[in-house]
């Protein structure tokens, strides 16, 4: 059955994008993720043009970390004052990320930006995750106890001046370090239509030096408001949103999402990261082969 | 297709068509008393865009009046064109810059047609000279783009072509030499598509009669081609009240994602 989208002017197939959202919702449900690396790529092979697949693809990812975000409050696993920063930064980069983008399209490079981004980042972390399940799965085959990494922040962010104390993180760090990765993230809500949590979480981890009991709440929590400013300056600036296409995504998504918790949890953790590794390097694969390979189109045309 | 190879045409396009559309409007189509008279039509005026809008076949039909009753003892021809709201364009040619593909070249047209469809009973080459179909914008080759920005005939050809080329694959400009049916010298129909992704807007269907060369009629039409319904108010909204928009797709997603999550907790 064929759907008109009204804002992406083209109709597409509805089951396909239903079968989308469920897929990219069993993802998140089962990784902890939001899935917009995977909902905008694939938005963009179905020929939905580049602007509109991310930013409905970010309103989307709103709807997909509400329900984890809730469940995080609840028990305490969000550290409210973290958020609060690493919010105040995303919003900064959503709006650096609005000006990179009609920059980015006025001199003809937004997509090759964001194919050559999406190689990057999704090229690294999921090299990155890859090695880490794989030892991590070894490590449990020979019976060995896992190495437990003492917990501590990177010496770039003790260098930074103006210490403030995170309680729930348990940190003493200076809140600019926060604020630089919360904008990061932001952007890349802005141009990639990605929550930005496979960068965060391990960043939190790993540069901030973050409880891990707090990392994933804080981290959806950060998603859940960035998401919510990228679609309102997407909607007033870009007017991509196309509130058709979130919504078939949403309901796919969320449906996908409670069915990739269930599973979750009868699943080895070591295991599922590998999974989520090995898809998302295919996905960086499959960007990278798009710039390298000679494209469908020479010729794209876009309107003043 | 049809394919008029020239030189000079390129340049040659940038004042002759205004110039001589000009000239035509002063003359007028040969008002000939022995000429006949087209009487055109459209099965629809207006095409409605809503959800379940896949595209739509035009019919374009009409009759050939000839003055004393008479068919004329010579072929005539017809030959329909369909052409969509211009917008101001940026082409942009991507070439492989250090292994990768980039955008790395571009022209603007200032005037490029969203949707061009040219239909006749045989291929415009064999009844119309190259220089009579560029004056009344007839076919592929002759759309007034309006171009700037290029630093050669050479290049402006290839964006020509590669614009054309684009469009054409994306159904948005069509040339068929085999559209247009004629019964009996006088009744005519031409059957075009308009696909899905057709920009909305103010559309003018001009048929024109061609006998041994020229041109000897021209009569056109109007189509509007609009969003209905959700699609109108959807589409409006975002264009016109961005933060109410945002806002409302905003509460939506909130409203699915807590939803979802209730009723899937209480199970």
């Amino acid at each position: 059955m064929e759907l008109y989208l009204p804002v992406a002017n083209m109709s597409v197939h509805i089951l396909w994008i239903l079968a989308l959202g469920t897929m990219v919702g069993l993802l998140s449900g089962m990784f902890g993720v939001g899935g917009g690396f995977l909902t905008t790529p694939l938005l963009i092979f179905s020929g939905i043009p580049p602007t509109v697949a991310a930013a409905s693809a970010a309103t989307q990812v709103t709807g997909a970390s509400v329900s984890g975000m809730m469940a995080y409050l609840r028990r305490g696993g969000v550290d409210l004052h973290m958020g609060a920063v690493l919010v105040a930064g995303g919003l900064i980069g959503s709006i650096l990320g609005a000006f990179a983008f009609r920059w980015l399209e006025s001199i003809g490079q937004i997509d090759t930006v964001i194919a050559l981004l999406y190689l990057l980042l999704l090229g690294s972390i999921g090299g990155l995750m890859l090695k880490e399940s794989l030892t991590t799965l070894n490590i449990l085959r020979s019976g060995a106890q896992p190495v437990t990494r003492k917990r501590r922040h990177h010496p770039l962010v003790t260098m930074l001046p103006l210490r403030w104390r995170f309680y729930r993180s348990g940190l003493y760090i200076s809140p600019i370090a926060p604020l630089i990765l919360g904008a990061i993230s932001g952007m890349m809500t802005m141009l990639l239509g990605v929550g930005g949590g496979f960068i965060m979480v391990p960043a939190m981890l790993y540069i901030l030096g973050m409880g891990a009991e707090v990392v994933v709440g804080t981290s959806l929590f950060q998603i859940f408001l960035t998401t919510i400013a990228t679609t309102l300056i997407h909607s007033v600036t870009t007017h991509a949103v196309d509130i058709v296409l979130a919504l078939l995504l949403l309901i796919g998504g969320v449906i996908g999402a409670q069915i990739g918790a269930r599973l979750a949890m009868r699943a080895n953790p070591a295991r599922l990261r590998l999974i989520l590794a090995i898809i998302v390097l295919l996905v960086a694969l499959r960007m990278g082969a798009g710039l390298t390979w000679r494209p469908d189109e020479i010729f794209t045309v876009q309107a003043l | 297709m049809t394919k008029f190879v020239g030189t000079g045409r390129q340049a040659m396009r940038h004042w002759v068509g205004p110039l001589c559309l000009a000239l035509l409007m002063l003359a007028g189509v040969r008002a000939d008393a022995r000429n006949p008279v087209l009487v055109p039509d459209v099965s629809s005026r207006t095409i409605d865009i809503k959800y379940s809008f896949t595209g739509e076949t035009l019919l374009l039909f009409g009759a050939i009046i000839y003055p004393d009753g008479r068919l004329a003892d010579d072929r005539a021809d017809i030959v329909v064109v369909i052409q969509g709201p211009t917008e101001p364009i940026i082409l942009r040619e991507k070439r492989r810059i250090g292994g990768i593909w980039v955008n790395a070249d571009n022209i603007r047209f200032a005037s490029a047609p969203g949707y061009y469809a040219v239909a006749s009973s045989r291929p415009i080459a064999d009844m119309l000279n190259e220089r009579t179909a560029a004056v009344y914008e007839i076919g592929l080759d002759n759309l007034s783009l309006s171009p700037a920005g290029f630093t050669s005939d050479d290049q402006l050809g290839r964006f020509e072509r590669g614009l054309v080329d684009l469009k054409r694959r994306l159904g948005l400009y069509v040339a068929d030499a085999n559209a247009v049916e004629i019964t009996q010298g006088s009744l005519y129909r031409a059957r075009l598509n308009i696909p899905a992704r057709v920009p909305v807007g103010r559309y003018t269907a001009e048929t024109f009669l061609v006998r041994n060369g020229e041109v000897i009629a021209v009569a056109s039409r109007q189509i509007d081609i609009r969003k209905t319904g959700t699609d109108r108010f959807i589409a409006n909204a975002a264009q016109n009240h961005g933060l109410l928009y945002g806002l409302f797709a905003v509460f939506l997603s909130v409203g699915m994602g807590w939803a979802a999550a209730t009723l899937f907790a209480r199970r």
